[in-house]
């Protein structure tokens, strides 16, 4: 069932919708007095659970004919209420689009819809004259064959007049019964203060983190060092096998010093990653990695820096899940590019039941790239396999050699 | 024939330019140039064809693995130009790209070696002999990715160790001082190694890393 299947439903069946929806678009007034007569009885007690009916009866009109349009028009009509966050019904601007719909609906609507019934009932009426008359041989053939040309006329002009008629009724569900373009902002407005917040908390995080790594790390090291090499040089003359022992402690505190400093470059911008992009860094996570993983990258260029390295850093822990928890004897991944997205799969042949739980590894993942408009999605049925997909929109720039 | 050797060193950063040339020197080796970025490295190595170059991986003008490209760019043009390649930090991925140009007279070692200097000293005069040098963090992860279903994991862990020193370049006194051991008790393990592992036991000490390099799939 393809919308393009359906974007030339048959004539007939349309003349029957047709005539459908013309009562429906009618009777659908009766709302108009049951709102009024409810809002009025609102200070009573009885008044808001009316209302909310009134309301949720209008919705289940209004989703019908957004279910109608997609199903015999193909026109995809989505759905503009604000369900998740609690919104009432009464405090939703898509509610009252709804009421405002239905007058233009009864007027312009049934003028559209109204059409190829119309037609139809009309070209009927004339066949029907022209047969009365003939079985009573009355008039003459003069008004006969007027009557004839005009149904003729009536019933090409419904024929070639019922698809655009109907798709025009299509455009009017959509300009009332689909998101508006404010509430469509309001509701990315809202999601990119949410994914700016965590974005921003993550950051400021991963800041105090590397601020007391370097403190109690490699700061901490280059304190014993300094204290190593002034005793040692005090005791030079005096003790020099002492001093000796001091210095190799200074060297080997260095070395320590050294490798902490690397693993925390690591953390905040592996130098491979750097140095090579998206592709060679997964290259060195697969040669890295005690499985054997099949790798496929096909990148016409490079993505911005900083989701090339939130993908870096969601593929290393899911590599790591994969290495603990799975299970798997092989896994493969694949990086790409198609459609405006960065596109990457990571598939395993293990036991399968991961889940994006809250506070986990996968659901942490989802969170950064949520700031990147990225999705992560998760099917990993009990027994395996896992198949892990990441989306992100972004440009490509153009690789330079 | 090791005094004297020439040597041509690049180093962006001078504070480590000057400690290495410094460190070269005091070792017996005559650094005949040093430079900063890769394109006048690949320059030097061709016009100066050294008996060994000192390469740090991240040069100027990318700032990326511009030391280890001009390495191996200057290893087409001069096949067999020693090159010991140091770095803040090591990837596998590297060590295989640089082995792929050809696998005598290479190194990769982390910067943090230069500690000993002994130990350094004897890696460069490795790699100018022709020899492999790999660093022993390229070398450990090498084999703890082949842990699993391999002859590798029926090794003791002495075994183990040596075979880590053999794969880094070592030859057996290395390997006997570095263990603590005699050089019989390496001479011992290493048949052992190689009969388990079903490699082709052999005197050289070179032909030994590489067969165990080609095991280790890099």
């Amino acid at each position: 069932m393809t919308a393009s299947e359906e974007a030339r439903p048959g004539r007939i069946a349309l003349v029957a919708w047709s005539a459908l929806l013309s009562v429906s678009a009618v009777l659908a007034l009766a709302f108009g007095p049951a709102l009024v007569v409810s809002l009025l009885l609102v200070p009573l007690r009885i008044g808001v659970p009316l209302t909310n009916a009134v309301f949720g009866g209008l919705r289940g009109l209004a989703d019908l004919h957004r279910l109608w349009a997609v199903r015999v028009l193909g026109q995809p009509i989505p759905r503009p209420y604000r369900q998740l966050d609690g919104v009432p019904p009464i405090a939703d601007p898509a509610t009252w689009r709804d009421v405002r719909w239905l007058p233009v609906n009864a007027t312009v609507g049934l003028a559209l819809v109204g059409i190829p019934a119309g037609g139809v009932l009309l070209g009927t009426f004339g066949l029907g004259t022209i047969l009365v008359w003939a079985l009573a041989h009355d008039g003459g053939h003069g008004r006969a064959a007027l009557v004839l040309m005009v149904t003729i006329a009536v019933l090409g002009g419904t024929w070639a007049l019922i698809r655009p008629a109907m798709r025009a009724y299509g455009a009017l569900l959509h300009w009332f019964l689909a998101p508006a373009e404010t509430t469509r902002l309001a509701d990315r407005i809202a999601e990119l203060t949410e994914t700016r917040t965590e974005a921003l908390d993550t950051q400021a995080a991963e800041i105090r983190r590397i601020e007391r790594d370097l403190h109690d790390g490699a700061q901490a090291k280059l304190v014993a060092l300094g204290m190593n090499l002034g005793m040692a040089e005090k005791l030079l003359v005096q003790d020099p096998a002492a001093a000796l022992r001091l210095l190799s402690e200074a060297k080997q505190s260095t070395g320590h010093a050294l490798a902490e400093l690397r693993e925390l470059v690591r953390g905040i911008q592996p130098p491979i990653l750097a140095d090579r992009g998206l592709d060679g860094a997964a290259r060195a996570l697969v040669m890295a990695s005690p499985l054997p993983i099949e790798l496929l990258v096909e990148l016409p260029g490079r993505p911005p820096a900083p989701v090339e390295s939130a993908v870096y850093f969601a593929l290393t822990e899911i590599l790591t899940n994969v290495t603990k928890h799975s299970a798997a004897t092989s896994a493969w991944i694949r990086i790409g590019y198609r459609g405006g997205r960065l596109d990457l799969m990571v598939a395993d042949n293990g036991m399968g039941g991961a889940h994006p739980y809250p506070g986990g590894g996968l659901h942490g993942i989802q969170r950064r790239l949520a700031a990147f408009d990225g999705i992560l999605t998760v099917a990993s049925p009990t027994g395996g396999p896992t198949i892990i997909t990441m989306e992100v929109p972004c440009e490509l720039a153009a690789v330079s050699s | 024939m090791r005094a004297g050797r020439r040597v041509v060193l690049a180093e962006d950063l001078t504070l480590l330019r000057d400690g290495l040339r410094r460190l070269l020197t005091a070792s017996g080796f005559d650094v005949v140039e040093d430079v900063d970025n890769g394109p006048e490295l690949v320059n030097a190595l061709v016009t100066h064809r050294p008996d060994v170059a000192v390469v740090d991986v991240r040069l100027p003008p990318t700032f990326t693995d511009e030391g280890l490209r001009a390495a191996i760019e200057a290893r087409t043009q001069v096949p067999g130009l020693p090159v010991l390649v140091l770095s803040q930090y090591v990837e596998q991925v590297y060590a295989k790209e640089l082995l792929a140009g050809g696998r005598t007279g290479v190194g990769y070692l982390l910067k943090d070696r230069v500690f000993d200097v002994d130990q350094f000293v004897d890696a460069v005069h490795r790699v100018a002999d022709g020899g492999t040098v790999l660093d022993p963090e390229v070398v450990g992860r090498l084999l703890s990715r082949s842990a699993e279903n391999n002859p590798i994991a029926r090794l003791t862990a002495r075994e183990r160790q040596v075979l880590a020193l053999v794969a880094e370049g070592r030859s057996n006194a290395g390997i006997a001082a570095a263990l603590n051991v005699s050089l019989k008790a390496v001479d011992f393990h290493i048949s052992n190694i190689f009969t388990k592992m079903d490699l082709p036991a052999s005197a050289d000490d070179n032909r030994r890393v590489l067969a165990v390099l080609s095991y280790l799939d890099i």
